[in-house]
């Protein structure tokens, strides 16, 4: 067993894990975020994604020794405390970007990557930093017209 | 799918990593990125009794120049290879294949140096490292090591270093005036190459007077294509280079797989040989 600090969503947690604990296990089974699910398993289909350290990495090709010390956001950090969405979540909401939206919370989590990098992206460019993420229902248009609505909502916040 | 139990280490230096794989043994891996070793131990294709993580050596991470070459940390993630201001002005096609390489989320985590130690044949960096004449520094209990890439990929999965080794920095030698191009076909956004072929063309006058081509899954390890390279040599034009890049898979051992045949792949090297070359030597 190794110790691990890890902090999630903003509160400290510290646990005592296999080496062999993946972290999207961690989040799931360990601290009871199951906003964060579990696809391919074989980090080819991006649904587990989430955020370390200010970066989106997949959640299942991440072991949870790997984020001691680390900060890490799930799609459940997003919003305000008491319970609203963020502008990425409502652009979902409002573009009817999910279906069945087991990828939401993947998508969600690689788009802020994506528009943290890239604040105005094209759609082009939309399609290419979500290549990570895979959707089976929607076709990926309105996923890709939900992201560029929260980066004109983001554009429009700073002007 | 869970990996079989092991040991975990995270030493905070070179020094300490080579300890601790010393003391292991073979039953040791060290885990840098973790992007091909962790599905491979979640698939139980591996049974490491330890991993050493190298993810938090510092002196690992990062990117300096000299004189004639650009020394790259083997633990700089993709993400950072791509977006360094030095990689782009001397190893364009090393920047330029790295973002292809995956996703943005994988790029994030995976290294330069885990892929090029991972050898995978399939995987785009070591055919780009191979084309870039570049050195792999090894650190082991005996000291560090200066390993040509040439020499480095050994066979499928396998490369020169010895198991008690860290592969601590790569090293690219400027690339000065040279043109490059890395042209990948593969059949999903995020999947392996099928094939992939990474140019570099240096031309004079209007002619084509040195090319250097690094050859990706067209054989157990990365490959140069070096039959079209010495035809590469004086080449003007569109029809030179097509002549030329027919040579591209001789000597070649590509596999069949779901992917594609043998043939098809020989076809392919062919095919973007003749693409890179063209868009490397720039507009006639």
């Amino acid at each position: 067993m190794n110790r691990i600090s890890v902090t999630v969503d903003g509160v400290a947690y510290q646990d005592d894990v296999e080496p062999r604990l993946l972290l999207v296990h961690y989040l799931r089974d360990r601290l009871g975020l199951t906003g964060t699910p579990i696809g391919c398993d074989t980090g080819s289909c991006g649904a587990c994604t989430v955020e370390l350290d200010g970066r989106s990495v997949k959640s299942c090709s991440v072991l949870a020794v790997q984020a001691d010390g680390g900060e890490v956001t799930t799609v459940q950090g997003l919003g305000a405390p008491t319970g609203g969405l963020d502008s990425l979540q409502r652009a979902f909401h409002e573009k009817h970007a999910l279906q069945c939206g087991y990828c939401t919370p993947g998508m969600i989590m690689a788009a802020r990557d994506l528009l943290r990098e890239n604040p105005d992206p094209t759609p082009d460019e939309v399609r290419h930093g979500l290549e990570g993420n895979l959707c089976r229902c929607t076709g990926y248009q309105n996923i890709v017209q939900a992201v560029l609505a929260a980066a004109r909502e983001g554009q429009e916040a700073r002007t | 799918m869970i990996p079989a139990a092991f040991d975990y280490r995270r030493p905070e230096s070179v020094d300490e990593a080579v300890a601790a794989l010393a003391e292991a043994g073979e039953d040791a891996k060290v885990l840098a990125g973790g992007q091909s070793l962790l599905p491979m131990l979640r698939l139980r294709l591996a049974f490491p009794e330890l991993l050493v993580d190298v993810g938090r050596i510092d002196e690992m991470r990062g990117v300096r120049e000299e004189e004639d070459a650009l020394v790259i940390g083997a633990m700089t993630t993709h993400h950072d290879v791509m977006a360094d201001p030095l990689v782009r002005t001397h190893a364009g096609l090393l920047a330029a294949a790295t973002e292809t390489v995956a996703d943005p989320a994988v790029r994030n985590r995976g290294t330069l140096g885990g892929s090029l130690a991972h050898a995978d044949p399939a995987a785009d960096l070591p055919a780009v490292v191979l084309a870039l004449d570049g050195e792999l520094v090894a650190t082991g209990p005996r000291g560090r090591r200066t390993i040509p890439a040439r020499d480095f990929f050994t066979d499928y999965l396998q490369s020169a270093l010895n198991p008690d080794e860290v592969l601590v920095e790569v090293r690219i030698p400027k690339a000065g005036n040279w043109g490059f191009r890395y042209e990948k076909f593969h059949r999903a956004a995020q999947a392996w190459a099928a094939v992939g072929v990474a140019v570099l063309v240096r031309t004079d006058g209007g002619r084509i007077a040195e090319a250097r081509i690094g050859l990706t899954n067209m054989g157990p390890t990365p490959v140069r294509a070096a039959a079209a390279e010495a035809a590469l040599a004086g080449a003007e034009g569109p029809e030179d280079v097509a002549r030329a890049a027919q040579a591209a898979a001789e000597g070649t051992r590509p596999s069949s797989d779901l992917w594609g045949s043998a043939e098809y792949r020989e076809h392919m090297a062919r095919v973007l040989t003749r693409r890179a070359v063209l868009a490397a030597a720039g507009p006639a």
